[in-house]
């Protein structure tokens, strides 16, 4: 288990969003909230939509347990589907998030991989509540809540493998 | 990238309070630690110690003043023993390298602690990929090392067990002389290595007291230069150059020797063992006021190692529910309190830090730590200021996080 570091030069955007995030808190009257990721990452977002009657996005807002890339791809997705129509919200790819944030470091793409995930999954979300399946939404999950998923049954694994370390640390000693 | 770098220094402009407590990861340099390296640059002793001319036996008689301070203070039995390295990171690795390759590396067994700096889990986990075995000493709920399990351990087989002073991270003072008892008595032979860095100049380091062969030390983390530092070898104990080429008066590290950084090490050296007991006082005051000042009015906070005087009295490190530690690092930089954080988004993989993980916090409780450690330079008002800025930032980052994570 190598743990390295590298330096991390957030650009003027991220540092604005980071210390002014727009849309953020808990959304008492939303229609539908999605999350992605795990506390175990030390990353997890959790997504608030308002969505009317022609299921277009009246407003979204977002909680972020992250760090500042997290915290900045989190809002500027709440920016930009604010007034789409589902449609239009889904074919947002991580790609474009990054982008409007000026670019992210290498290391933290899955933090835009992660905002977008958490997106699709409360679209996903409520079209199952409402049990109807727009012909554009793809069955197969989308790159985005591939990697959000990826990365919980990642930090599941992690903390297991450590409980598993440390029980057989506990253990007797043996030679082999 | 560099772009970036100044607009986030330009956001730090008008700060009217700078306090730096990250001398765990690199430190300031008093001036008077300048001022002493300084002649040593183009003055005198600027020459090669192993030269036939006056500038290089003017660089001999320094290096060989500095050792003398350096060997004194530790406790050597002879200047032999203190060997310069260029930092912390190259003496653990000469000294697990250089002991068991020196062995032939024909195997044998390395025990380490779960809670080791870098510079000794990795070399170790390196060499366990070359056919050593490798056994972990789990640690207690305050990081202190199980005794028992260490006894268990040492067999026939251990060629070196390498166990740190103080822990870098979270501060627990080991009970190194009780370890080295335990290992001599299960074989004599066994080289006993510890990382002394945290150790030495804040609580009291004697090698002969503790009967350890083999002892790392840093000059950074007693506020001398970087890129200095120093591996003690007891006399007798066979350790072996990782490094080869142009031999002088380091025997294990070839290379002109970096007086002005030498007489640096040694000058903060005597800068922290000169009123030993008043600068280890009020280190330890500083600690206590930060950590009680903390605690008194954040809710959810968690001290990660022991309390009082079992712990470094430099060493603050605590953990914030709820908060993301990289998002704070940020935030408090921007109100220029500098410190760094546990959390596996300060880092490139998702694994928070393993001394956290090792004493029994649960992933979450790492992500949201933060290590500050304080100095015999800071002051008072250092601390004032930071107790003023550091619940803001929590409450902060706290309401970004919502209730994002609460089960």
């Amino acid at each position: 288990m190598k743990v390295s570091r590298s330096p991390l030069p957030y650009n003027p955007k991220i540092l604005e969003l980071f210390r002014n995030p727009k849309n953020l808190g808990k959304m008492e009257d939303a229609t539908i909230s999605a999350v992605a990721g795990n506390p175990v990452c030390g990353d997890m977002i959790t997504f608030y939509l308002k969505i009317d009657e022609k299921d277009v996005i009246e407003k979204a807002s977002f909680e972020s347990y992250g760090c500042a890339a997290n915290i900045a791809t989190s809002s500027i997705v709440t920016e930009m589907i604010k007034g789409l129509k589902l449609e239009d919200a889904w074919k947002i790819q991580y790609k474009s998030v990054a982008e409007s944030v000026g670019g992210l470091p290498t290391i933290k793409f899955h933090c835009g991989i992660l905002a977008v995930g958490a997106l699709k999954r409360a679209i996903r979300k409520y079209y199952e509540k409402k049990g109807t399946c727009p012909s554009w939404l793809q069955k197969e999950p989308s790159f985005e809540e591939k990697q959000a998923l990826e990365e919980e049954e990642l930090a599941r694994a992690l903390s297991k493998r450590m409980k598993t370390e440390e029980k057989n640390n506990a253990g007797p000693l043996q030679n082999p | 990238m560099i772009d970036n770098v100044k607009e986030l220094l330009k956001a730090h402009e008008g700060l009217k309070h700078e306090v730096y407590l990250d001398s765990e990861n690199s430190s300031t340099v008093p001036d008077e630690v300048i001022q002493a390296m300084i002649p040593y640059y183009n003055l005198r002793a600027f020459g090669n110690p192993t030269l036939t001319h006056k500038p290089g036996w003017e660089a001999y008689e320094t290096i060989m003043e500095s050792t003398q301070k350096i060997a004194d203070f530790v406790g050597c039995r002879t200047l032999e023993e203190i060997n310069f390295t260029p930092g912390e990171t190259e003496a653990d690795n000469l000294a697990l390298m250089g002991t068991t390759l020196s062995k032939g590396a024909k195997g044998g067994k390395i025990i380490i602690s779960e809670v080791e700096p870098l510079g000794v889990l990795n070399v170790a986990e390196m060499l366990q990929k070359r056919g050593f075995m490798l056994t972990k000493i789990p640690v207690d709920a305050e990081g202190f090392i199980n005794l028992e399990k260490l006894k268990e351990a040492v067999d026939k087989e251990t060629v070196l067990v390498s166990l740190s002073t103080v822990n870098h991270e979270i501060g627990t003072i080991q009970p190194i002389r009780e370890a080295v008892k335990v290992v001599k008595e299960g074989n004599p032979e066994t080289i006993f290595h510890t990382d002394a860095s945290d150790a030495y100049g804040r609580v009291p380091f004697n090698v002969q007291d503790l009967g350890v062969d083999l002892a790392s030390l840093s000059s950074y983390k007693i506020l001398g230069p970087r890129g200095m530092g120093a591996l003690y070898v007891k006399e007798h104990v066979n350790v072996e150059r990782i490094l080869e080429g142009q031999v002088g008066t380091q025997r294990l590290w070839p290379g002109v020797e970096n007086t002005p950084l030498i007489v640096g090490f040694a000058k903060a050296s005597e800068l922290a063992f000169t009123d030993f007991e008043e600068n280890v006082a009020h280190m330890r005051k500083l600690r206590d006021k930060l950590i009680d000042g903390i605690t008194v009015v954040i809710k959810d906070v968690l001290l990660n190692g022991p309390a009082g005087s079992r712990r470094a009295p430099d060493n603050v490190n605590l953990s914030f529910l709820r908060c993301e530690g990289e998002a704070l690092t940020i935030e408090l930089s921007l109100k220029g309190v500098y410190v760094s954080s546990g959390s596996a988004c300060s880092r490139r993989l998702l694994q928070p830090s393993h001394v956290l993980v090792a004493i029994g916090r649960k992933f979450d409780q790492a992500h949201g730590s933060i290590l500050m450690k304080v100095t015999r330079i800071h002051t008072e008002e250092d601390i004032n200021y930071a107790l003023k800025v550091i619940p803001t930032a929590v409450q902060r980052i706290r309401g970004i996080t919502g209730s994002t994570g609460v089960e």
